[in-house]
């Protein structure tokens, strides 16, 4: 009726006839306009941050962005200084840590989800202790990895404690991510596997489970990723910053690339500097490498109900 | 069989064997109780023969809540049977628990009898996945596996341990059965989700079929579906009622009309004391007796309140 008046109309039934024929202006375009304009500031913030960031470490590694980076071990005359034992103590510590994460998280996960009775007092303390653990902070878990794996457990400052100690980190993170995903399967599914003679086993591991890996992997690959960049609860554990040779097995000493870098920034020499934002690219550049793993998994399981 | 032409069900030389004058009534939306029905083309006796189920006022309850009670029915060796009732009266309850799918339920528990072939369903040996191997099911909304055509067929035969001489051979007599071979053939390999709705209801019973039942139960399978799907599924239904025994749930008396031998009316009522609303059943007949003189006054208030 607002057309009215403006437009003067006085036929009430040509008013109603131009008020819905009018598909354009109106009041909400300008707030359409301003919500859309908010949208691509948010993201421009976010984008340029990254962008940002990315490029400050290009440009100030940039000298020292070669192989020579990855093929040799760290040395107090920066010239000769890389960073071949972090690398592959990064590589060692997450491999082990997705090692012991995925078949725990996924399992329990399955338990809670599809076995698991919610009525049992048992079960629901479970559940709220999993979610409390996802927000302990990481520096704790170094505390608890220190005492409980290094110290009682008697493994030493080693790659299993570390992988054990990340894997306790994760492990909330990958056991949340999971059950959603299962939960995220109808349950229209089960019922028609189960009304064919299937037994519930079958059911999770033929119909539930695949259908949730691409959820799986997501939560998985982005707890890893928060395992790669922790530095804090291995400088507790005691991943040195000095280590000239590659870690050889569960029982060797290591270290981590965010350890090593955090090494290099604190030195006095500014060449030192350069070596730890090359490091910083080669981090991202692994981050990247289990992002596009992520993918893969979920375009080559992709579901739709 | 009708004969307009589909963009998604289009009709195929498979289709072309089925029994005559099934939809029928489809063009016409009162009842015709005249036309041609399986009831109509067959003899049916008066009380089920060698009947596959027997229900002894069975009564269900979810919790302390009684959803239904009272229910006393015989399920006839390969004949169809409707089970028709305003919403809530506990249709898909009965139905339900006739594969043990009800023990999925949280509470919900049964009591009295229900003897399969001479043996208590509910006995304290009877293990609910080998029953559902005899018994099985189709559901109102069609919920094919989110894996190829080939796979969905294959899926009963291989989690039940059937040892066929050729999966190829079976996948395709399953879906010969389910009047869908033709139009999936060529697509064997592809996603069960880029056929239609009708075809995915057909897969979903050429699925239950490749486990060889003995008993097929269909929760309201068509009312998710178009009129030409619908009636190729009730084509369907009577061309397996050959093989296997139905039992079918159905909001459309028509459908009941159509495809059932025998029907059986439930309704709810609240209870004097409680105001607890309890299904039970009502009438159980030869579908075209209970349809033409209902013995019950709520029957024949139900049955002309639709259709008076
Ligand atoms: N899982 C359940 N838990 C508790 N109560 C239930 C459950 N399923 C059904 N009921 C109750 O049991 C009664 C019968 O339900 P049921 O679904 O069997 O009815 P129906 O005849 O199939 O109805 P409709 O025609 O709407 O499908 C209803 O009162 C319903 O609320
Ligand atoms: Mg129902």
């Amino acid at each position: 009726m607002s057309t009215t008046q403006t437009t003067g109309v006085e036929d009430p039934a040509v008013a109603e006839a131009t008020s819905h024929a009018d598909l354009t202006a109106g009041q909400r375009s300008i707030k359409d306009v301003l919500f859309y304009v908010g949208m691509l500031a948010s993201l421009g913030i976010a984008f340029t941050a990254l962008v940002a960031l990315i490029a400050l470490m290009l440009v100030q590694g940039w000298p020292r962005l070669n192989l020579d980076l990855i093929t040799h071990f760290p040395s107090s005359i920066p010239a000769r200084a890389g960073a071949e034992s972090a690398v592959l103590g990064s590589i060692w510590v997450v491999g082990f840590t997705a090692l012991f994460t995925i078949p725990l998280g996924v399992a329990a996960a399955v338990y809670l989800e599809e076995f698991a009775d919610k009525q049992r007092w048992y079960n629901r303390l479970i559940e709220l202790n999993i979610q409390n653990l996802a927000a302990v902070p990481s520096i704790v878990y170094g505390i608890l990895g220190l005492g409980l794996i290094v110290q009682a457990a008697g493994l030493g400052q080693v790659v299993l404690a570390a992988s054990l100690t990340l894997t306790l980190l994760v492990l909330p993170t990958v056991i949340i991510a999971a059950r959603e995903a299962i939960r995220a399967v109808p349950d229209s599914i089960r019922a028609g596997s189960l009304a064919l003679g299937a037994t519930q086993w079958q059911t999770v591991w033929r119909q539930v489970l695949p259908a949730s890996v691409p959820g799986i992997a997501t939560g998985v690959i982005l707890a890893l990723s928060r395992a790669i960049g922790e530095a804090a609860p291995l400088v507790l554990l005691g991943g040195l910053t000095f280590i000239q040779f590659n870690p050889s097995g569960l029982d060797s000493p290591f270290t981590v690339l965010p350890i090593q870098i955090f090494n290099w920034v604190s030195r006095p020499q500014d060449e030192f500097e350069v070596l730890a934002a090359a490091a910083g690219v080669v981090l991202l550049v692994i981050l990247l490498a289990m992002n596009s793993i992520a993918i893969l998994v979920r375009n080559r399981f992709q579901r739709r109900w | 069989m009708d004969n307009s032409p589909s963009a998604d069900d289009a009709p195929t030389s498979a289709d072309a064997p089925q029994p005559a004058a099934t939809g029928s009534g489809l063009a016409d939306p009162a009842l015709h109780l005249d036309t041609p029905t399986r009831a109509g083309r067959r003899e049916i006796p008066e009380q089920p023969k060698d009947p596959v189920m027997l229900l002894r006022d069975v009564a269900v309850y979810y919790g302390g809540f009684r959803a239904v009670k009272d229910v006393n029915l015989d399920f006839g060796r390969r004949e169809i049977t409707a089970l028709i009732g305003p919403s809530g009266c506990g249709k898909s309850t009965v139905l339900r628990c006739l594969n043990r799918m009800n023990d999925l339920v949280r509470g919900a528990r049964v009591a009295g009898s229900i003897t399969y072939h001479d043996q208590d369903l509910y006995g304290p040996k009877v293990d609910p996945i080998v029953v559902r191997r005899s018994i099985g099911m189709v559901f109102q909304k069609p919920n094919p596996f989110p894996k190829s055509i080939y796979d969905n067929i294959a899926y009963g035969p291989r989690v039940t341990g059937m040892k066929p001489g050729s999966m190829d051979e079976l996948v395709e007599q399953a879906l010969r059965g389910a009047a869908l071979w033709d139009e999936v053939k060529d697509k064997l390999k592809q996603n069960a989700y880029s056929l239609s709705g009708g075809q995915q209801q057909r897969l979903c019973i050429a699925r239950c079929i490749a486990v060889n039942p003995d008993v097929i139960l269909m929760d309201e399978p068509c009312s998710a579906l178009d009129p030409i799907a619908t009636a190729r599924i009730e084509d369907l239904m009577i061309e397996l009622a050959d093989r296997y025994t139905i039992i079918i749930v159905t909001h459309n008396m028509q459908q009941a009309a159509r495809v059932a031998d025998r029907t059986a009316f439930f309704t709810a009522e609240a209870d004097a004391t409680t105001g607890e609303r309890t299904g039970l059943l009502v009438e159980y007949d030869r579908t075209g007796a209970m349809f033409h003189n209902p013995r019950d006054r709520r029957t024949e208030d139900y049955i002309s309140g639709r259709f008076g």
